[in-house]
């Protein structure tokens, strides 16, 4: 559900796998600690980049405030869990789980990524969000 | 009740008491079954007698209790100018000065003091003054404006006030008291010594001991005092000279109608404060308790309090006043309070005297030393604040009082814990439980709202109210940053910090989060000038920074487009409703003069901007904390009230300070005359037109905790104005907490809005210069954040609905029709598209 940028990949993927993912876009146009909204299949999908360089992939819609803004909000660290703030009413999320860090009953969708040869690539949502590496 | 069984109240004398008993009546419902009548000799509506001497500096205008001139209840009616020349209290009548007559079921005297006139030769010769009412001060300005010299008759509170006054003025100045020390009622020998000499280092003229015999006349005027056998001659000169030897009630209507009154002057009352006739009632300096007079107002606050309370069949009782008093006086703290006089028996006295400081502090104590009975406080009076309560709720002292006086730095400032049913507030007699109490549900309490002298005591009990709640005080910005703002401010101005990652590498822990992000990005933008998307800093921005625009409810965004001072030419109206239309934004007019069109979707912002951008608009900066909008009436050029053009000031003030970034988003206004009709007192700043100038009114706030601005200054000049301004919204934008507007901030800091006129008009930091400065580079660095981010591609490329499908809407936004107007319709869970149609059709 996260890959490093080239390299120093966290939670390798088969490249069978990553074959099959969306690019979309190169990784110069996701500032660190900001992130992009992307079109994966049909879905709003928030892609951001953590000061690190680790790359995570959210569900873009925010289910408090019913709209699709999570690539807006701004990132950073709870203790030590990289995380998003809502643009709307600010409840954080935990970008390597999508577990809202203020209400324990809910949790946003987490997708595959990686980053290839200055791509970043989402890959399908996982299954049972929230087993990190 | 039927209108006919309405009963009728008449107040003489529209002053302090007249005042606040007229606002109890009010709100404790009295006027739903009495009709008020109050009538005022004087020409104005009530005023703050009690802070008159400011009105040298804030003019008449600022002190009023009423500037609107009416109260809010239609039921209470003010006969200004008129004077109550005779009651008859067995018809139950007035005669008024117009030659009327009022028929009154119930009567209220507040007729207040007069100041007492000794009958020396020549006491009414042109150049006498005394000191009571605003026409007696425009009277001193004027006749100071030629002279040279003055002198006060009597060192007393008031005295010494008036003397301050006319040396503020540029009079040489003489203070010529009977007794031997100055302030003879409050200090005794050796505080009078040391506030003697803190009083000549500041340049008046003391005689004390010594008696005033005549005034000296020469061409018919005042020249002098003469003070002592003409043998031996002596005497000052004074060209104007203010008698200020003490009060007499005002007694004359009461006596006149045969009321009892008292031996040495006042209307007798019992404890409901009814006078000898049970249909008449007096409250104020006017009447006597108990053959008592208080020469303060508190006392007088809580008699018109029992008077309503009796009229509505209560049982409330005035059983007597704290005296206490503080006062500063050029910089010279003075308070005396409770038994400062130890006449209690076996009271003990503790005494520090420190000739060097200045300072002479006093204890009285009880004979086993365990209750302060009261005390003295010469040059330093920070205790009085916690000393006072401590004698009218007699909590019991610890074991080393003496900790209580001591300075700091010699094992002082010992801090007691006040019992619940401690008085904090004596002009307003609010408890300590009180204060707690409406904390407990952020409310406030009136306490602090007439002298003052209890504000800082009123704050520490809020403080250790919340410490006690775990609503910790802990003014920490958050996780990452255990400083606030102000010194987050000062560590990023040292170290010339240009980034996030420098300032959180020095000064904080971990990657920052949503509240200390934008507070830096904010600090920074203060400083650096510069664009708020540019170097990286995009990303420490709240969403509507970053994107320039205002975020709605379905993730759109709502557009404003600056239109400074609300004046814009009927093309640019057409310009607006054109893009409004060509992009179906829902358009509406806001409080602050402008339109605002919501419904943009992010990657439409660069066209709708490119349009706007085109016709000559800018970015109104709606989404920032930083400046909005200068809000303004139509001003002399079409007013026919008008006394200075508030258009153009408005104009220059939003060019001025558009962009500005602060802690909180910053409003303004201004009023073309005192009618007000921009409403600038409810801005952060507020600029109401005189006919000499402006009145500049601070901290007003609309919104949740609504503030009326309070006068900084008044008749400035267009230059001192801005001048003014400029270092009030840097020292703001400098020192408050995150997110903290103006009206709290005026109170967080010590000596509230004494402390901004400190800093803002008299420089006492000698920032002035500085702020200035730091404020021109603002205005020369000043550039429209649309524009430039339209000229750079970079900027532009965050501006898509999709990273890798740039074109394609945002399935889950859509839009129904309301009065011809789309507004958001959401979305029940995340859209797929091409699974779902969204709702509406996004253009
Ligand atoms: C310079 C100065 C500084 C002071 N500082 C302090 C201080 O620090 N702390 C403190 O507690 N007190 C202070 N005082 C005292 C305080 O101002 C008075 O206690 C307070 O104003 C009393 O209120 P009042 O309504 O009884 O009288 P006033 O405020 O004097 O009001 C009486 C009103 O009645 C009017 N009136 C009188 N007769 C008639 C009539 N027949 N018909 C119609 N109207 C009539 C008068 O014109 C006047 O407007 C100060 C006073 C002065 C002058
Ligand atoms: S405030 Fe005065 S000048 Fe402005 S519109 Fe109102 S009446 Fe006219
Ligand atoms: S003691 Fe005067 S305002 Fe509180």
């Amino acid at each position: 559900m996260n890959g490093a940028v080239d390299g120093a990949v966290s939670a390798p993927a088969s490249a069978a796998d990553v074959a099959a993912y969306t690019p979309v876009c190169a990784l110069d146009r996701l500032p660190r600690e900001a992130g992009v909204c992307a079109l994966v299949d049909g879905h709003a999908v928030a892609v951001f980049r953590t000061h690190d360089d680790e790359v995570f992939a959210l569900g873009n819609y925010d289910p408090f405030s019913r709209a699709s803004v999570l690539a807006r909000g701004i990132v950073g660290t709870r203790g030590d869990v990289p995380f998003v703030a809502s643009p709307m009413h600010k409840q954080g999320f935990d970008l390597r789980t999508g577990q809202c860090l203020d209400d324990a009953a809910v949790r946003v969708p987490t997708y595959d990524v990686a980053v290839r040869d200055g791509t970043v690539l989402v890959g399908p949502a996982r299954e049972s969000p929230g087993e990190g590496p | 009740m039927s209108p006919h069984l309405r009963r009728t109240l008449v107040v003489v004398g529209h002053g302090m008491v007249g005042h606040r008993f007229v606002q109890a009546a009010i709100e404790r419902g009295l006027t739903e079954t009495h009709d008020v009548v109050v009538v005022g000799e004087e020409p104005r509506p009530a005023y703050d007698r009690v802070a008159l001497t400011s009105f040298f500096e804030v003019g008449a205008e600022a002190l009023s209790f009423l500037p609107t001139g009416e109260y809010d209840d239609p039921r209470v009616r003010l006969l200004l100018g008129t004077t109550v020349e005779e009651v008859d209290p067995a018809a139950r009548t007035l005669r008024l000065s117009d030659g009327g007559e009022l028929a009154y079921d119930e009567l209220v005297l507040a007729t207040g003091a007069a100041p007492f006139v000794p009958p020396v030769p020549g006491h009414d010769l042109p150049g006498c003054f005394v000191y009571r009412t605003i026409e007696d001060l425009e009277a001193i300005r004027e006749a100071a404006a030629g002279a040279r010299t003055g002198a006060v008759v009597g060192g007393g509170l008031l005295g010494l006030e008036a003397a301050n006054a006319l040396h503020g003025l540029g009079l040489e100045t003489h203070v010529v008291e009977m007794a031997p020390r100055l302030m003879p009622v409050q200090v005794d020998d050796a505080g009078g010594a040391t506030l003697a000499r803190h009083v000549e280092a500041l340049g008046l003229r003391l005689h004390t001991g010594v008696a005033t015999k005549a005034v000296v006349e020469r061409d018919g005027r005042a020249a002098g005092l003469d003070l002592g056998d003409a043998s031996d001659g002596l005497s000052v000169g004074a060209d104007v000279v203010v008698f200020s030897a003490g009060i007499r009630p005002r007694d004359a209507l009461a006596r006149a109608a045969g009321l009892d009154v008292a031996e040495r002057g006042g209307v007798l009352v019992d404890e409901q404060c009814r006078t000898s006739d049970p249909h008449v009632w007096a409250v104020g300096e006017c009447a006597v308790p108990g053959g008592r007079m208080y020469g303060l107002v508190a006392p007088g606050y809580a008699m018109a309090e029992v008077v309503v309370d009796a009229l509505l069949g209560g049982a409330g009782a005035f059983t007597g006043a704290d005296m206490s008093t503080k006062l500063k006086l050029m910089g010279v703290d003075v308070a005396s309070f409770g038994d400062a006089f130890a006449t209690t028996d076996g009271a003990l006295e503790l005494v520090l005297a420190d000739a060097v400081a200045g300072v002479y502090k006093k204890l009285v104590v009880s004979e086993d030393g365990r209750r302060l009975l009261g005390g003295i406080l010469v040059g330093d009076a920070s205790a009085y604040g916690v000393l006072r309560p401590m004698v009218s709720s007699g909590i019991e002292l610890p074991d080393n009082p003496e900790e209580l006086i001591l300075p700091a730095s010699r094992g002082g400032g010992a801090e007691v814990a006040l019992p619940d049913e401690a008085q904090v507030c004596s002009c307003n007699d609010v408890s300590k439980a009180d204060i707690v109490a409406a904390a407990a549900c952020d409310g406030t309490t009136r306490a602090g709202a007439t002298c003052g002298s209890c504000k800082p005591l009123v704050k520490r009990v809020i403080e250790e109210y919340y410490a006690s709640q775990g609503r910790t005080v802990d003014r920490s910005l958050c996780e990452h940053f255990a400083m606030t703002r102000q010194e987050l401010f000062d560590a990023v101005a040292v170290h010339g910090h240009t980034s996030f990652d420098e300032v959180v590498a020095a000064h904080g822990t971990g990657r920052g989060c949503d509240v200390c992000k934008p507070t830096v990005a904010s600090v920074l933008a203060s400083q650096l000038g510069r664009h708020v998307l540019g170097g990286g800093r995009a990303v420490l921005q709240d969403t509507n920074d970053a994107y320039l625009a205002n975020i709605q409810r379905n993730g759109t965004y709502s557009v404003v487009p600056r239109v400074p001072g609300g004046e814009i030419t009927p093309d640019g109206l057409i310009v607006i409703g054109e893009v409004a239309r060509d992009f179906g934004l829902y358009t509406k007019i806001t409080g602050g003069q402008r339109i605002d069109l919501f419904g943009a979707r992010l990657e439409q912002l660069p066209d709708i901007w490119r349009r706007l951008v085109d016709a000559g608009f800018e970015s109104g900066h709606a989404y920032g904390k930083s400046l909005r909008t200068v809000k303004s009436c139509v001003g002399s050029t079409w007013c026919r009230y008008g006394v200075q053009d508030s258009v153009r000031m408005a104009i220059d003030l939003e060019l001025r300070y558009r962009g500005l970034r602060s802690p909180h988003k910053l409003k303004g206004g201004v009023s073309g005359c005192a009618r007000e009709c921009a409403e600038a007192r409810a801005k952060d700043f507020g600029i109401i037109a005189t006919e000499k100038g402006w009145n500049l009114y601070v901290g007003g706030n609309g919104g949740a905790t609504p503030a009326h601005a309070r006068l900084l200054a008044g008749d400035l000049d267009d230059e001192t104005l801005v001048r003014y301004l400029d270092r009030f919204l840097l020292y703001y934008i400098r020192t408050a907490d995150r997110l903290q507007r103006t009206a709290p901030w005026i109170d967080s800091l010590d000596g509230g809005l004494d402390r901004v006129r400190e800093v803002v008009v008299d420089d006492a930091l000698g920032l002035g210069s500085e702020l200035e400065a730091a404020m021109a580079r603002h205005v020369t660095g000043y550039r429209d954040e649309w524009r430039d981010t339209l000229e750079d591609p970079d900027k532009l490329a965050r501006f898509v609905s999709f990273v890798n499908a740039p074109d394609v809407p945002d399935p889950h936004i859509g839009f129904r029709a309301e009065r011809g107007q789309q507004v958001p319709a959401e979305p029940d869970g995340p859209v797929v598209l091409g699974s779902a149609i969204p709702v509406g059709v996004p253009r």
